[in-house]
């Protein structure tokens, strides 16, 4: 599984390489005018980035997420994990940027390659921020009745949270 | 949404601290965290810079295109209401190509025109349609193949194996997408397919 991984990225790379030559088109020129735009992107989310740390670290260096989740505490000890994982669980769905925030503490407080790490990365490459999507989605065509979207988008992101606790945990281990 | 939440953050963090006594900290905080951000934004640029530069070659060849292709006949399947000639499913079909590839933000823009599309052919206007409910699923459970953003940041954090994690976001991104589908196939059943 671990080659699989590994080899993941190398693959695509050669493929959109061959293909692009394949197609006789001008790749380099192409490559730039992509980075162009990807610089662009991150120049856009930066100021989302500043303000969503400033404002998570801030919350989480309170400790009320401690004393909230502080019920919780007994059993996520027992898997050597702390309340960092269930604000991120909770934050997920409502911003990106926040639930990239806590992502951000948890590496630098358990670092990535433990297991805290390897869910919380997993969580958060395996959802998306429901709320913000069905907000700018039917936001943009004037939609105002939901309907059921919520209740499906959330049951996804439940579903995805809760199948990475156990993914990392038959793959990695504790 | 966002504006009650970030504003809430910073209101309840800093009272919060009061009773806390940890004041000390928050003090810290406001001073450093708009560092952790621009290290955290050092480290993701070079990587989003890349992918979205060999993203462009996959566009500009018909890579991209021929996925999206590929894509469209498992898609019509999940959408028996759009024609078969309109456009949404294709500007789907890319949205949920770039997706894959980790670009979250480069796919929003294909994704608003597909509801644009889908809105045309959508006969109440002020409420959703069950296409649109169903591209909302498909895009929000998060088809991610190269999770590009965290890969970059388990790098900032000296990760052994940036990328062991692909797989792992891969499962559950699959797992929560068909939970979604079939909790959305079963409610558009009982309503009928409207």
């Amino acid at each position: 599984m671990e080659t699989i991984s590994i080899i993941v990225l190398p693959v695509i790379v050669l493929t959109i390489i061959i293909y692009g030559f394949s197609k006789k088109i001008d790749i380099y020129s192409s490559f730039l005018k992509g980075v162009t735009e990807g610089l662009k992107i991150c120049l856009e989310i930066f100021p989302c980035i500043i303000a969503m740390i400033f404002a998570v670290n801030i919350l989480s260096s309170s400790g009320i997420i401690d004393f909230l989740f502080a019920f919780a505490k007994p059993i996520l000890k027992k898997y050597s994990l702390s309340t960092d994982i269930l604000s991120m669980s909770f934050f997920r769905p409502i911003s990106g940027n926040a639930s990239l925030a806590i992502l951000n503490n948890i590496f630098k407080t358990f670092g990535p390659d433990s297991f805290m790490g390897r869910i919380a990365s997993t969580i958060q490459g395996s959802t998306d921020t429901t709320f913000y999507v069905l907000t700018l989605y039917f936001g943009s065509v004037g939609i105002k009745k939901t309907r059921y979207a919520l209740k499906v988008g959330l049951f996804a992101d439940l579903i995805g949270i809760i199948s990475s606790f156990i993914i990392v945990y038959l793959f990695f281990g504790l | 949404m966002v504006n009650i939440l970030w504003g809430s953050f910073i209101l309840i963090g800093i009272i919060f601290s009061f009773f806390n006594g940890r004041i000390d900290i928050i003090n810290n905080e406001i001073i450093s965290s708009s560092k952790t951000a621009l290290n955290l934004m050092m480290e993701i640029l070079p990587l989003i810079a890349v992918w979205t530069g060999l993203m462009k070659i996959a566009e500009d060849s018909g890579l991209l295109n021929l996925i999206a292709k590929k894509l469209g006949f498992i898609l019509r399947k999940l959408f028996p209401t759009i024609p078969e000639s309109n456009e949404a499913l294709g500007l789907i079909a890319s949205n949920v190509a770039i997706n894959m590839a980790g670009l979250g933000s480069v796919a929003t823009p294909f994704g608003l025109k597909a509801m644009k599309e889908l809105q045309k052919i959508n006969p109440k206007k002020d409420t959703a349609s069950s296409a649109m409910i169903t591209f909302l699923v498909l895009n929000t459970s998060g088809v991610t193949i190269i999770p590009t953003t965290i890969i970059s940041m388990r790098m900032l954090y000296n990760s052994v194996n940036p990328t062991e994690i692909i797989i792992t976001c891969i499962l559950a991104t699959t797992l929560a997408s068909i939970a979604g589908l079939l909790l959305d196939y079963f409610i558009r059943r009982k309503n009928g397919n409207n």
